[in-house]
């Protein structure tokens, strides 16, 4: 799952956590523009396939790395 | 004061699961624990009569079980109804939950007991329940607590705050007044707190269930993915009507080969947040434009053609539950292995 608020998400059960973005633009930002936009919310479903192939005992969050998401 | 009592076929003494189908029959008088309730309820009290029906007929043939439970109440006219009570056992629970509801519709009072994770507490929430354990272990605590509020609730006094009377919270809040306004109540909890002291809080948080991690996907490129939001995305003019807060439901909506969400045809009605910017880009809450990208290009097998939506906000825990379990049947039907779901 995607989500703005990790530490809910988590809290809640969430055993396969991808950090949004915000709550209001949980899959993208719309300040990028819409190249920069279109890129990050790519960056974030890819994340989703990696969390969905990633073995995980506990909820686990899956972080896009900081300087994709300024810079994507 | 002239009560009725309702039992399983266990408690009932009839047999156990082989004879769960037996159909509701009324007895006179006490049967089983209803000897001991019997007695708890004192000098000038008796039960007049037991309802007993197997477990799997009240669950199976509800509608049958009902219009029983109904009959035999109209023609007992008793001045207390008591279900079980039923410990953590699910079916009976169920049934002791129904019982309490039909009694209270046709304006007897009704009593049971549950521990506190018996279903039965979300069949009939406001069931008068009192706090029982998991087993029949507990069965004279329990019965002694029925016997107390059963008889208040029968003298037809108003009954205060359950912390008070001692019965399960039926989630209902009345105004009233405190001796101490909140902040000043707030400040005392949180020095309680910082000072490792007792204390008890007003809002109690429903406890989460730790649902174990499903096993991996081996490759995404042969995988098929469904899509979920409990974002409120819905087609324009939110053709279920979907509450912006306090959402019972979730509905599928056609994506139709779609390559993006457009604003034209999709919106966002969840009320929990600003909802302008998802409004004016739904793929910011449910990324199919990223997501068909990614089909088109072979790094995802599949897309079911349709989304799963529900409006998260102030959805009580258990219609969360339920929502999940029947997305999560809808989605492995239309043969997805995996499920993309984001929250707002």
């Amino acid at each position: 799952m995607v989500s703005a608020l990790p530490p809910i998400a988590l809290q809640a059960g969430g055993n396969r956590v991808v950090k949004g973005v915000k709550i209001e633009h949980v899959c993208g930002d719309p300040s990028l523009g819409s190249t920069g936009d279109a890129a990050l919310r790519r960056r974030i479903v890819e994340r989703c396939l990696d969390a969905v192939s990633a073995e995980v005992t506990k909820p686990t969050l899956f972080e896009i790395e900081e300087a994709e998401a300024a810079a994507p | 004061m002239r009560a009725a009592h309702y039992l399983n076929q266990f408690f009932a003494g009839v047999g156990g699961e082989e004879v769960a189908d037996t159909p509701p029959h009324a007895h006179e008088g006490a049967i089983g624990p209803g000897r001991l309730l019997e007695s708890l309820l004192g000098d000038g009290s008796g039960i007049a009569t037991t309802l007993v029906c197997g477990d799997a007929f009240f669950n199976e043939r509800a509608d049958d079980a009902h219009a029983a439970v109904e009959a035999w109440l109209r023609e007992a006219h008793p001045d207390l109804v008591v279900a079980g009570p039923a410990f953590a056992a699910g079916r009976y629970g169920v049934a002791c939950a129904h019982v309490c509801r039909i009694a209270e519709e046709l304006g007897f009072p009704a009593v049971t007991g549950f521990h506190p994770e018996n279903p039965g507490r979300l069949t009939y929430p406001r069931a008068y329940a009192v706090p029982a354990g998991r087993t029949a272990a507990g069965m004279k605590d329990a019965l002694g607590l029925i016997a107390v509020l059963g008889s208040k609730l029968a003298a037809g006094g108003e009954l205060g705050p359950a912390e008070r009377e001692g019965y399960l919270p039926r989630g209902i809040r009345r105004p009233g007044y405190r001796e101490k306004p909140g902040a000043e109540r707030a400040v005392d909890m949180l020095v309680a707190k910082l000072r490792g002291e007792p204390f008890v809080t007003e809002i109690p948080i429903d406890a989460y269930d730790a649902v174990p991690p499903a096993a991996p996907i081996a490759d995404p490129a042969t995988a098929t993915i469904g899509l979920v939001t409990s974002g409120a995305i819905v087609p324009k003019g939110n053709p279920d009507r979907f509450k912006r807060a306090s959402e019972t439901r979730w509905s599928t909506y056609e994506l139709d080969g779609r390559e993006a969400l457009s604003s034209d045809e999709f919106e966002c009605v969840h009320g929990g947040f600003f909802n302008l910017i998802a409004c004016e880009n739904p793929n910011f809450v449910l990324p199919l434009d990223a997501v068909r990208a990614l089909e088109q290009e072979g790094a995802i097998g599949r897309v079911l053609d349709f989304y799963c939506a529900t409006s998260g906000n102030d959805q009580r825990l258990a219609d969360c539950a339920r929502n999940g379990r029947e997305i999560a049947s809808a989605l492995v039907e239309a043969g997805a292995n995996a499920a993309l779901l984001v929250a707002t």
